[in-house]
């Protein structure tokens, strides 16, 4: 019997059956001929003729085809992909996945500057992520705590947003609260604590006996404060953290019970924290209660912290009305402080300020961190347009492949999957080198972050934050990955018959690369202009007078005396003098001065005014302004200039003579010019005697750099007639100390000698040149700075690559056109032009778009800046014009070798 | 007078009456491809006979119609075949096609005086 299948599948073959179904149709008819054949065979036929007859009955060798071209079974085949398992989604992904990372195994090079690429945008963008997780995102590290809430009131008539709590508040609020489980007060401060080897300086939490049952700590060793221990007269006791337990214990359990001098007094240990426990924005050493003897609570005062569990199911709303309630509740129970009515607190407008405890904990450190944010995924877009460019390169050099398994019966959706497999593989190999990046980015972000970023020991690469690095990784790969699919993923059979060459020399085909390189520049013009304006930023902070010079040759220290150790005020003023004196004769030193506080040191308090002749018509409430207390050698050692009249002697302050020194911005708001101001009065309650103005010297920037120098007025260290006190002295004071020795070893123990050879248990805190205070103020905007211009260097960076890249490829597709060209007598001048004008054209657009959107953006960031606008347009020209030369020189190269085509070479490659 | 040409055969079978008569074929029983050509051919005289690259589509298209219904049937000591039969569908159709066949043809012999019978 003859073998009819080389005769069947031949005619059928063009009909893109389904092989099962095709096998059918061969068996079928090879069963009619062969019957065929045995009729004639029968009849009488030789097998020749037999044979010959029967494939009569196939006719023409188009006409099977012809007549089943029509029928659907020849028109709808399923999907078939050599070797593809059909009807298993996730066998078929595993297999994409192997394919895609064949391809890139094929291709090192490519794939080596994709991941790379890649890994520093998705790196940055994790170790930002774990940033903003750590600091904003992430609850706080006590029980439930989503119930807690800071307590402040709020005073708009003094304009104050935040004012803070007063023991009578806070009795108050602790007996009549409906919204609260419990309420307590606490205040950072130093201590001194003698009595161990040498005396300490160290950091103390003072708090009301309720804020470890709210905040839910349980002691590690010993019990918490109760009631007894908060109230006044009884015995003194201490609870001390675990790090300084360690530190200065060595964990030994037989601490408790013993006996701690602070400040000269006895306290008795009666417990220790656990490790875990940490409190916002300080690490004290001992937890000491605050002790408010009830009897002689005022309202008046508000310079305690609140803070509060609220009772479930409270919202912050109900909390608000249930203090507004209680407000007046407190001047009914207690007096006010001599001088203050409730009058001036109501005018005030004196009301409820609870927010959630976590918005005190990271305070305005948000806004950097969002602006970063915004920032590290600009360079990470810009990172997915470079790529993505590459992948647009590389897809179309695979155009024919890609039409040839659409010819096998590759669907469309099959072939977009597998090029975003090879694009989703590649974004997850950038994410896993990204995350390696990222946990190095952290520990630099750690070390450069400002000391005011809150809880920076929180942040880590946890699993939220492998999460969140997967998920951008994917969104990235997914990103990049559908460009080149919606421009290549409908190959048409069309590109099978043209050679790749001639396919790809449509300028069509460069308007979506252009479109990415366009982007590209415009996301880098923003984050050079963001940069830009950070710079500006800096130099006019720098450039800000700050009431003092050359802050890195003064030192600085605190010294605190307490009433246990020098009881009689003037004998404190009488040790500060010795002090300064011995510190005067160490060697090298120009001048030394003691200050209640120096400028941005965050010891400047405040105080209302009242000036004799201004009647502060109808409020009952004077403005409030910066408080000091100084004595002799304080302008002259910070370089601080006495515009009029003099400062204050030693007689003076032993004295205790009515006499103040003020500031020139004071000076001018009252009297127009300083020497107006001379002679003038002033006081800080009416119930108190006037001082006569004596002096005035230049501004201080106390709020910072980037804030209005603060009108402020200089008591003298020891002062008549202070609210309620007959006589009262500052204990605690900075001295300063100017000398080119600051810095030079010895120095400061030699400073520490002086101290300590007035006085043994003086011990030295906070010992920090005033470089090292300025520096810390403008932390926050050096930090946002060296942030902004490391993802503004990649962005410029990865930006120029991208020019360079599709003008390099450009000028690789049109070589056979550069040789026309040239052998019809371009010169090489023409053709570099050529290329020249075009990376230009990309230039110029995208620094336009890029102005565009950073005029839009920056106003976000105008929080950050000082002394320039959001649309300085220095800046944008400066910006522009450098990114302009960068881009350049990223298209001269690619340009000039262009140029450098030897026609006959191009010509002869093509054909 | 000769076998139809098969060229004007081709013809008929896009204009349908090839579908009469193998829907006509296949009434009674399911049949085989094979079967069927025979049964046409020898039906006809010899004067209807349809080829493998003509007769097969036309299956296929009609089963794909759904008025047919091809299946396998398999018996023991022989090959599989592929036999066809008449589905519901395709029965309603056979007798819309055999009227409208009478009608036409009763028309044809009025207009040309033409008379078979």
């Amino acid at each position: 019997m003859p073998e009819w299948t080389e005769h069947l599948r031949p005619r059928l073959a063009g009909l893109r059956l389904n092989p099962e179904r095709e096998a059918e149709i061969v068996e079928e008819l090879s069963q009619h001929l062969d019957q065929r054949y045995d009729e004639l065979r029968a009849g009488g036929a030789t097998t020749g003729e037999a044979h010959r007859l029967a494939l009569e009955e196939l006719r023409e060798p188009e006409a099977l085809a012809q007549q089943m071209r029509s029928l659907r079974q020849a028109h709808i085949p399923p999907p078939i992909t050599p070797g593809a398992p059909t009807g298993r989604a996730l066998a078929g992904l595993s297999q994409d996945l192997r394919y895609a990372a064949r391809m890139l195994r094929k291709q090192p090079g490519f794939a080596a500057v994709a991941a790379v690429t890649l890994a520093l945008g998705i790196g940055a963008n994790t170790a930002i992520f774990s940033v903003v997780y750590g600091v904003l995102l992430k609850p706080l590290p006590f029980h439930e705590p989503e119930r807690l809430v800071a307590v402040w009131h709020r005073a708009p008539g003094l304009n104050m947003p935040l004012l803070e709590q007063g023991a009578a508040t806070y009795f108050t609020y602790r007996e009549s609260g409906r919204v609260f489980e419990d309420i307590a007060l606490w205040n950072i401060g130093e201590v001194s604590i003698t009595g161990l080897s040498e005396p300490e300086r160290a950091p103390a939490l003072f708090v009301t006996d309720g804020l470890l049952g709210i905040l839910r700590v349980q002691p590690l060793l010993g019990r918490s404060f109760t009631k007894e221990d908060d109230a006044p007269g009884g015995p003194l006791r201490a609870v001390l953290t675990h790090g300084y337990w360690k530190r200065r214990f060595g964990g030994a359990p037989g601490v408790l019970g013993r006996s701690l001098i602070v400040d000269g007094r006895p306290y008795e240990v009666i417990g220790i924290l656990p490790p875990s426990f940490k409190f916002p924005r300080t690490d004290p050493a001992v937890l000491l209660p605050f002790r408010f003897n009830r009897a002689e609570v005022r309202v008046g005062d508000f310079s305690y912290r609140g803070v509060a569990r609220l009772k479930p199911g409270v919202t912050l709303e109900q909390a608000n009305a249930d203090v507004a309630r209680m407000i007046p509740l407190a001047f009914d129970r207690f007096p006010t402080w001599p001088g203050l009515t409730r009058k001036m607190f109501e005018e005030a407008g004196l009301g409820p300020n609870v927010r959630p405890l976590s918005q005190d904990v990271i305070g305005d450190v948000g806004r950097v961190l969002w602006i970063l944010v915004g920032t590290v995924g600009i360079v990470l877009l810009i990172a997915c347009a470079n790529v993505a460019n590459l992948f647009l390169a590389r897809a179309e050099g695979r155009q024919q492949e890609l039409a040839v398994r659409t010819a096998l019966g590759a669907s469309r959706s099959r072939i977009a999957r597998e090029l975003l497999s090879e694009s989703v593989g590649l974004a997850l190999a950038g994410g896993a080198l990204g995350l390696l990046l990222a946990s190095a980015g952290i520990g630099l972000l750690a070390r450069l972050a400002p000391a005011g970023l809150p809880r920076i020991d929180e942040i880590r690469i946890d699993l939220l934050v492998l999460v969140f690095t997967l998920a951008i990784s994917v969104l990235t790969g997914l990103l990049f990955g559908l460009i080149p699919v919606m421009r290549f993923g409908t190959a048409s059979v069309v590109a099978l018959k043209e050679s790749a060459r001639s396919a790809s020399d449509a300028p069509a085909r460069y308007r979506g690369r252009n479109a990415l390189v366009v982007s590209e520049i415009a996301l880098a013009l923003v984050l050079l202009i963001v940069s830009g304006l950070m710079i500006r930023t800096f130099i006019a902070l720098r450039r800000v007078d700050p009431g003092f010079v050359r802050p890195n040759e003064v030192q600085t220290f605190r010294v605190s005396i307490s009433g246990a150790l020098i009881k009689d005020p003037q004998g404190v003023v009488a040790a500060y003098e010795q002090i300064t004196h011995r510190l005067e004769g160490v060697h090298g030193v120009v001048s030394v001065g003691l200050s209640s506080s120096v400028p941005m040191d965050g010891n400047s308090g405040k105080t209302p005014i009242f000036v004799e002749g201004f009647s502060e018509a109808g409020r009952a409430m004077p403005p409030v302004r910066g408080y000091k207390r100084v004595a002799p050698g304080y302008f002259e050692t910070m370089g601080n200039p006495v515009l009029v009249g003099r400062t204050m002697t030693w007689t003076d302050i032993y004295q205790a003579r009515p006499l103040v020194v003020i500031t020139e911005n004071l000076a001018r708001e009252y009297w127009k010019t300083p020497a107006e101001a001379l002679g003038k009065r002033i006081t800080q309650s009416r119930e108190n005697r006037w001082r006569e103005i004596i002096g005035v010297v230049g501004n201080e920037r106390d709020d910072g750099l980037d804030h209005a120098a603060t009108a402020t007025v200089y008591w003298p260290m020891l002062i008549t007639e202070w609210w309620t006190e007959p006589i009262d002295v500052d204990r605690t004071v900075t001295y300063v100390i100017r000398s080119d020795r600051v810095g030079s070893p010895g120095f400061l123990r030699e400073l520490q000698q002086a101290v300590w050879s007035v006085n043994p248990n003086l011990p030295l805190a906070n010992v920090r040149t005033l470089d090292e205070i300025q520096a810390g103020s403008m932390a926050q905007t050096s930090f946002a700075l060296v942030m902004l211009a490391i993802a503004a260097t990649v962005a410029l960076l990865l930006g120029s690559v991208g020019i360079y890249g599709v003008i390099a490829y450009v000028a690789t597709q049109r070589t056979r056109e550069i040789g026309i060209r040239m052998a019809l007598g371009a010169q090489t001048g023409d053709v570099r032009r050529l290329f020249l004008r075009h990376g230009l054209l990309l230039t110029g657009a995208g620094i336009a778009l890029g102005i565009g959107v950073a005029l839009a953006l920056t106003r976000v960031m105008s929080a950050l800046l000082f002394g320039v606008s959001p649309t300085d347009p220095l800046t944008y020209v400066a910006v522009a014009m450098s990114l302009a030369t960068v881009a350049f020189s990223a298209t001269y190269l690619p340009a000039r070798r262009a140029s450098r085509v030897d026609p006959i070479v191009a010509l002869r490659a093509d054909v | 007078m000769t076998a139809i040409d098969t060229r004007m055969l081709d013809r008929e079978l896009k204009k349908g009456s090839a579908e009469l008569i193998i829907l006509s074929i296949v009434e009674a029983r399911a049949r085989h491809g094979y079967e069927i050509s025979k049964l046409i051919e020898t039906r006809s005289a010899g004067q209807l006979k349809f080829h493998v690259a003509s007769l097969y589509p036309l299956l296929y298209r009609l089963e794909e119609r759904g008025w047919l219904q091809g299946r396998w049937v398999e018996k023991a000591g022989l090959r599989r075949r592929r036999f066809y039969s008449l589905t519901a569908e395709g029965r309603r159709v056979l007798a819309r096609q055999r009227d409208t066949w009478r009608t036409f043809v009763h028309a044809m012999g009025l207009v040309t005086g033409v008379d078979h019978a």
